[in-house]
Formats: structure tokens, C-alpha cells, sequence
């Protein structure tokens, strides 16, 4: 009974902070661009005159995604209209479970716990895909097979990057890997490895300057056919996806939940433990955000040459440096 | 006469913008150099204490909006000294409107000194393009266009025209 009762809070926590972060984006990506641009930003919607600083717009946004008709045009190819958000918020949301949050704070502790990740980003594209093609419109159809060759493309870049890392960690569970980089960070240890990931990452959850998929300006994306909340779980799977990715970097690369020089025990460990994962993660997701604030979309075959022919052989000269570099020092 | 040339060297790039790396950490420092100015601006105003702004916005209806000194916005026909308008029913300023949105009709004036003057006088502002050549054709100065004046706003198009009777009447 306990047992359950602790399960069930870990995995609840998994699932609140996700969706709890993703909602809380939608704000920070608002209010961080006016910021940056010399704006205010959205901060009209009030409740009682009272606007504390606009964060009343992501419950407006998603009164309005619900309330909203759900609408889908004659062309458009049931079930798989239906069912492609499904698969997109679905898949991003397990990637939670995996995410090591605290020493003893793992919704789902297991030995393969990167696999599992990357195969469940690497799933979610046929969310994209499936969209593009069950909404019988040229533009999704683009969008869709866009995504699916760019995510395919960067689940590659991921797989790779990551391997010197984890051979020099000796583990795919990501909370050994947090144990491992118990002396030294990732992002110190394997700073090239840091970096290629970044951009990877970037790249597989669809953010600018990678959001060829869904680029307003040109296609409006897979997910154009979409209205009401069908195109807010395309919005939520975003952002969880962004989320996941800043937790996989804060596991691998940020030494997880370890706070420097101190060393976290107990039951107030623990709590300190998962604070400080989610304060990484969340300082990971700025940065995430203020490079798409930065940069501008790459053109569709830059995009590719980055991911097949820069990035993907960087990371495996980072693999066979790190393999040999092991090597030499056992 | 001997032509000039002056020779304009292309743009090259270095290595450190090839790399690209470097360029993207730059303007990362551009955007968090402002998000942290603004933001510490923001935060010094939000406690009452003088600074800078640290936005650009000016939040219209709440705070006047600032138009430029030269804007000329709503139009107005002007008064002869006995009261009647100034307007001799040339059709000048219908003539030369650009954007094809004065609509005139004549009549026989009383007044034996002037021989026309208008019956109907309609502007459609909803068209308007506010370039003001209307005022700079008339000979007789009866059309101006007034300053600081931006509530030009209906929820209909036929509201947008103005008539005779509205252009009579400062905004
Ligand atoms: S300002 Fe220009 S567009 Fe407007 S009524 Fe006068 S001439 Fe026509
Ligand atoms: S140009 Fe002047 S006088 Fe002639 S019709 Fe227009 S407003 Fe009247």
C-alpha cells in the first residue's frame, strides 16, 4: 500500500511537472521575448482587475483551446486525424517517467532508461507524420514529411552524441548516469558532447531556429488542418518535448540532481534533490528559449547538412576519442 | 566626363564566422544583455524607483497615444466669415484624390459673389489614404485636415463616411 502510494507520487510529480512546466511555457516564452524586445507583452486578461504580470493568459489560452469547436475539414482521413495528437502528447509524455528527478525520485527506474527515451522521441514523429498525412492538405503533407525526415535525421545525431558520454559513464540508466558524474559533469567531461547535444536537441523537439516542420512564415505545418485543443496537444507535445529534453541534459550533462560540494541525504536530501534537478532543467529550458529568441529558421538543406554531415560525424570523433581516451586511462 | 567607380569589396567571411559557433554565443549575448537590462529596469519601476523604462510600449488606450507633430488626420471644411462654408464646389479635391474617396454634388449658391457651392459632401475616411492632397488642391482653403486625432474607428463601413454636416464640425 505504500509501495502504491509512493509510485503514485513519483509518477504523479513526473506528469505534474511536465504538463504543470508546459502550460508555465507558454507564459515564459510570451514574457521572455517581450522582455528581450524591448516589450511588455500579453498581460491584458485579468481576474478581478488583478494581472499579476499576464499569467492569467495560459488559462485563458486553454479555456479558449477547450471551449473551442472541434473542427475537422471533409478531406481530412479519420481515424489517424484523431489519433495523431494522441501519439504526439502521448509519446512525450512517457519520456517523463524516465527522468531522475532524485536518487530514490525515479517514476520508472530502469537499466535502459536512455533507450527508452530516445526511442520514444524518436516515436512521436509518427504523431508528425500522421498529422501531415491524415489532414489531406499539401501544406500538412509538407510539414509532415519535413518532420519526419528532420527528426529521424536528429534522433541519429541524439543516439550518437550520447554514446561517449554513456561509454564513459558505463551505464544507459539515467540515474546511474547522474551517480557517475559524481566527481566531474558531463558538460566538463564531455564538453563537445554538451554542445552537439544542444543543438540535437533542439533540433529533435522542433524549436527555431529548427522549426521547419511547422514554419509560419512558409508551410503553417503539420498540424495546419488542427483546431481547438487537437492543436493544443500538438502545442503541449512542444513544449514536453523541450522539457524532456532539458531533463535529459540536466541527467547527462549537468550532473542531474547533485548540488556542488554538498553532499544530499534524508528525507530534506531528497526534497533538495529534486529541487535542484528542476531548478537545472528549468535554467537549461531558458537558455533553450533564448536561443530561439535568437537565431533565425535555418533554410530545409542547411538543416540537414547540419545534422548528417557536421553533426553526426563530430559526435562520432567524440565517441572514438572518448572510447580510446577510456581506454588509455584504465 | 570620366565616370567614377568605386570599387565595394564583398563581405567575406573569417573562419569564426564559418565556425558559426562564436556568432551564435554573440548574439545570445545581445539578447541576454537585454533581457537583463530590461528586466532590471522593470523590476526597479515595479519598487518605485526612478530609471529608465524598459519597455518601448506606450499602452495605447490607457495612456494617450503620441502622434508626430506633421500627422494630419481627420478633415474639416472651414467657414467663410458670414458661416457658410468655404467650399465653392470645384471638385479639385475629388478630382486629385488618390484613393477615389470624395464624393461632391454642386448646387446654385444664393450668394451672387460666389457662383457654386456644395450640396453634399461626403469623405469615405475608410478609404482614405490621409495623403492630404485634398487640402493642397483647394483654392480656396475650405478643406483642412486636423492634428492629433486618432479615434477614427466605427463598426461599420457606411459610419466611416463622413457627410457635410460632420466635416462642419471640429473634431
Ligand atoms: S487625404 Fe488624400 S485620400 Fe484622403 S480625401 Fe484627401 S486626397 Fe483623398
Ligand atoms: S477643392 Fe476646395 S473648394 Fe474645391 S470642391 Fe474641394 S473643398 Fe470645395
Amino acid at each position: 500500500m505504500i509501495l502504491l502510494a509512493w509510485t503514485a507520487l513519483k509518477v504523479g510529480f513526473a506528469l505534474s511537472f511536465g504538463l504543470g512546466l508546459a502550460g508555465l511555457l507558454g507564459w515564459v516564452e510570451r514574457k521572455q521575448s517581450a522582455v528581450l524586445q524591448d516589450r511588455i507583452g500579453a498581460n491584458r486578461a485579468d481576474i478581478f482587475g488583478f494581472r499579476i504580470l499576464g499569467l492569467f493568459h495560459p488559462i485563458a489560452d486553454a479555456l479558449k483551446l477547450i471551449s473551442k469547436e472541434d473542427f475537422a475539414a471533409s478531406q481530412v482521413r479519420q481515424p489517424f486525424h484523431a489519433l495523431a495528437p494522441m501519439i504526439s502528447l502521448g509519446c512525450c509524455m512517457l519520456c517523463l517517467a524516465a527522468l531522475p528527478f532524485g536518487a530514490n525520485f525515479q517514476a520508472w527506474e530502469s537499466p535502459v532508461g536512455l533507450v527508452y527515451v530516445l526511442a520514444l522521441l524518436g516515436l512521436g514523429a509518427h504523431g508528425v507524420v500522421m498529422a501531415g498525412y491524415a489532414s489531406g492538405s499539401n501544406y500538412g503533407l509538407l510539414g509532415g514529411l519535413r518532420g519526419v525526415a528532420q527528426m529521424v535525421a536528429y534522433e541519429v545525431c541524439l543516439a550518437a552524441i550520447l554514446a561517449g558520454p554513456m561509454f564513459l559513464y558505463g551505464t544507459l540508466d539515467l540515474a546511474q548516469a547522474v551517480r557517475a558524474q559524481a566527481g566531474l559533469w558531463g558538460m566538463f567531461s564531455q564538453p563537445l558532447a554538451f554542445l552537439l547535444f544542444l543543438v540535437a536537441g533542439m533540433a529533435a523537439s522542433k524549436r527555431i531556429p529548427f522549426d521547419l516542420p511547422e514554419g509560419e512564415s512558409e508551410i503553417v505545418g503539420y498540424h495546419v488542418e488542427y483546431s481547438g485543443m487537437k492543436f493544443g496537444m500538438f502545442m503541449m507535445s512542444d513544449f514536453i518535448e523541450n522539457i524532456v529534453v532539458a531533463g535529459l541534459g540536466t541527467a547527462l550533462f549537468l550532473g542531474g540532481w547533485q548540488v556542488p560540494f554538498v553532499h544530499l541525504s534524508g528525507t530534506m536530501g531528497e526534497a533538495a534533490m529534486v529541487a535542484s534537478f528542476c531548478a537545472k532543467t528549468c535554467a537549461l529550458l531558458f537558455l533553450l528559449m533564448q536561443v530561439r529568441w535568437t537565431l533565425p529558421r535555418l533554410r530545409f538543406d542547411q538543416l540537414l547538412d547540419l545534422g548528417w554531415k557536421n553533426i553526426l560525424p563530430l559526435a562520432l570523433i567524440n565517441f572514438l576519442a572518448t572510447v580510446w581516451g577510456v581506454w588509455l586511462w584504465r | 566626363m570620366a565616370m567614377t567607380v568605386k570599387t565595394v569589396s564583398r563581405p567575406s567571411r573569417g573562419l569564426l564566422e564559418q565556425i558559426y559557433i562564436w556568432e551564435v554565443v554573440r548574439g545570445l549575448g545581445i539578447t541576454f544583455r537585454h533581457f537583463f537590462v530590461n528586466l532590471t529596469r522593470h523590476i526597479l519601476a515595479l519598487i518605485g524607483l526612478p530609471g529608465k523604462p524598459g519597455a518601448a510600449t506606450i499602452q495605447y488606450p490607457d495612456v494617450p497615444a503620441v502622434l508626430g507633430a506633421r500627422a494630419r488626420t481627420r478633415h474639416r471644411l472651414l467657414r467663410r466669415e458670414d458661416g457658410a462654408p468655404r467650399c465653392t464646389s470645384c471638385l479639385l479635391c475629388e478630382t486629385i484624390c488618390p484613393a477615389r474617396c470624395i464624393r461632391i454634388t454642386a448646387e446654385e449658391s444664393p450668394d451672387v459673389m460666389v457662383e457654386k457651392r456644395a450640396k453634399t459632401f461626403d469623405i469615405d475616411l475608410g478609404m482614405c489614404v490621409f495623403c492630404g492632397h485634398c487640402v493642397e488642391a483647394c483654392p480656396v482653403d475650405a478643406i483642412r485636415m486636423d492634428v492629433d486625432f486618432v479615434e477614427l474607428a466605427s463598426y461599420s463601413r457606411a459610419d466611416m463616411i463622413l457627410d457635410m454636416d460632420e466635416l462642419l464640425k471640429p473634431s
